[in-house]
């Protein structure tokens, strides 16, 4: 602080103080602090709003537990929260889309890191980058036309003979979402684990070569390990990203596959019940915390490293 | 058995390239193609018709306006907000800088959905506190920007602090000690330093703003942006004038991508005609 003082003088300091002050508490400290006020609050109406009914509960909290649907796990049918079950498989398919994404970037991170020729490889990165910089709701929208009942997927497969009749793809629960939150995120895995396989030291794989060891134990002792951290704020990166997705899931999802997100759209933009809405964003916000915590701590990463 | 597994890892990523490619082309392919519905196939003639209708879309023309404009004000207050971060906890140390830091990453990992309901119940409530109708407090656009700002920020503060690194600190105080302003200390040694952070930084707020959703959809009111706008059509039913949109997108991208690389490869060429020399 002193040495900013000296450098830029009183005011400049100030100003860049101010400033920060300003991100940090009207554009997330107090904005989040707000949230959490106002989902302890009834959806009144406008006159009632400060009025004597105007109390803290935790009622919209409750809400996540209205609604029963019949489910069925393991061959037992059972009553069940409908938004718990949202939210249970929102996190649920959130995590395996983040492990279908590592399974599809692995390969190809190790492939750009060490095999390809290296002369290449500034190209290849730039092909890949161009769905990136094609914007994400028409990436959604490309799916959209593929997976469509007579779209140009089932017409190939149909063409190929490895199907008879066409299949609806949009219609059959969680698979059209997935699709295409791989499609979307899995870029996001795959920088940071080529990253970290980059600094790999080759003469390690090439002893091991050497020394006998079968690829796939020279992938699981000594690349892998190597690229923990990128592994890490990869599939940190995928999960969030899943989770917190609202385009993808509303533009491929089918009857069957409400994302929690969805859930908070409708309560907040069709419903007008922004309290309610404020205690399942504050759900997300707690659940997202709690995953990163948790992978920081299992693969003993720093919040700066997954970030980037 | 060591060849077989190369020539498998490069099958395995032309694999990845048609799947990350192809679904851009199908795409780009339905914008041409004489059927009310976005598709390849039934295939019925050649036709620019959706080019002109897109062009003739004139709520598409605003939100692409409106897109612009949302843009250009975040660039511009994230690279001050993420610029002056940059200085102040580059010369900090110590536990208030591990929490300032710490909570300025953070922004990047809340979802855009919570950033989005945040921002706007905080500025309405705000409004309805003070009894005002002022424009600031009403849901709109102008909430995108704030919305959005609060986490493209920390992406412009990575950006230059990271160049700050390289910075040497020596030449302030010879600016200092030869009598040069606070104020010129500032803009004539430390900003050109940063300027090619700052550039990258203003850049990849731009292109972060035109693609975020989350947060416009919960603060815009009832202004269009383009993200939004495509999102709508595509759920209530879409006319291929979105695919020609696409088409455009596309080619603006294909065309940085070929620049891009095309100066790569100049530059490597002449940085190998120097090793000759």
């Amino acid at each position: 602080m002193q040495d900013l003082l000296r450098r830029y003088g009183t005011g400049l300091t100030l100003i860049m103080c101010l400033l920060v002050a300003f991100w940090l508490l009207m554009l997330v400290i107090v904005p989040n602090i707000t949230l959490f006020e106002q989902s302890f609050r009834p959806y009144l109406p406008v006159s009632e709003v400060g009025g004597p009914r105007d109390t803290y509960s935790l009622g919209n909290y409750a809400k996540v537990f209205e609604g029963h649907i019949t489910t069925s796990l393991l061959g037992f049918e059972f009553e069940f929260p409908v938004r718990v079950r949202t939210f249970l498989l929102t996190i649920w398919y959130s995590m395996v889309v983040a492990g279908l994404c590592l399974m599809l970037a692995y390969p190809l991170a190790y492939y750009m890191a060490k095999i390809v020729n290296p002369r290449s490889l500034p190209t290849l990165i730039l092909l890949l980058f161009i769905p990136l910089w094609v914007s994400e709701v028409l990436r959604a929208f490309a799916w959209w036309i593929i997976l469509a009942f007579k779209g140009p997927l089932n017409a190939l497969l149909l063409a190929v003979g490895l199907i008879d009749d066409p299949i609806r793809w949009t219609n059959m629960g969680y698979t059209g979402v997935m699709i295409g939150l791989i499609y979307t995120y899995v870029l996001f895995m795959l920088f940071p684990i080529y990253n970290a396989i980059q600094s790999l030291d080759t003469n390690q794989i090439e002893a091991a070569e050497d020394l006998g060891a079968p690829w796939w134990k020279i992938h699981w002792r000594i690349v892998i390990p190597h690229a923990k951290p990128g592994i890490a704020s990869g599939s940190v990166m995928v999960f969030m990203l899943s989770a917190g997705s609202l385009l993808v899931p509303s533009i491929l999802g089918s009857t069957t596959s409400q994302w929690f997100t969805q859930t908070i759209n409708e309560t907040f933009n069709d419903a007008l019940d922004w309290n309610t809405a404020s205690a399942y964003a504050f759900l997300l916000l707690i659940l997202c915390t709690l995953f990163v915590t948790v992978a920081m701590v299992l693969f003993r990463v720093k919040l700066s490293d997954i970030a980037k | 058995m060591h060849r077989f597994r190369q020539s498998l890892a490069h099958v395995y990523m032309v694999l990845f390239l048609i799947f990350m490619l192809a679904p851009l082309l199908v795409m780009a392919g339905a914008a041409f193609n004489d059927s009310k519905l976005p598709s390849i196939v039934p295939w019925r003639g050649w036709t620019t018709m959706w080019f002109s209708e897109m062009v003739a879309d004139e709520r598409m023309m605003w939100a692409f306006v409106n897109t612009l404009w949302v843009a250009l004000t975040v660039a511009v207050i994230a690279v001050v907000i993420g610029t002056a971060s940059a200085i102040l906890i580059n010369s900090i140390s110590g536990r208030i800088r591990t929490v300032l830091y710490g909570l300025m990453i953070s922004t990047i990992l809340i979802p855009g959905i919570v950033i989005g309901i945040s921002t706007m119940i905080l500025w309405t409530k705000m409004g309805n506190a003070m009894g005002t109708e002022f424009f600031l407090f009403n849901p709109g656009l102008h909430l995108s920007v704030l919305g959005q700002v609060s986490y493209i920020a920390a992406m412009v503060m990575l950006l230059v602090l990271a160049r700050l690194q390289s910075f040497d600190a020596g030449l302030e105080e010879a600016a200092l000690d030869l009598g040069a302003s606070h104020a010129q200390v500032m803009r004539r040694i430390l900003l050109p330093h940063l300027y090619p952070a700052i550039g990258a930084g203003a850049a990849v707020a731009f292109f972060q703003s035109i693609e975020n959703f989350n947060v416009t959809q919960f603060t815009r009111g009832g202004a269009d942006t383009l993200t939004v706008y495509v999102f709508s059509k595509v759920r209530a039913g879409i006319t291929p004038t979105i695919n020609a949109l696409a088409v455009i997108m596309i080619g603006i991208t294909i065309c940085a991508a070929i620049l891009y690389e095309v100066r790569r490869r100049r530059m490597e060429r002449r940085m190998a005609q120097v090793e000759e020399d």
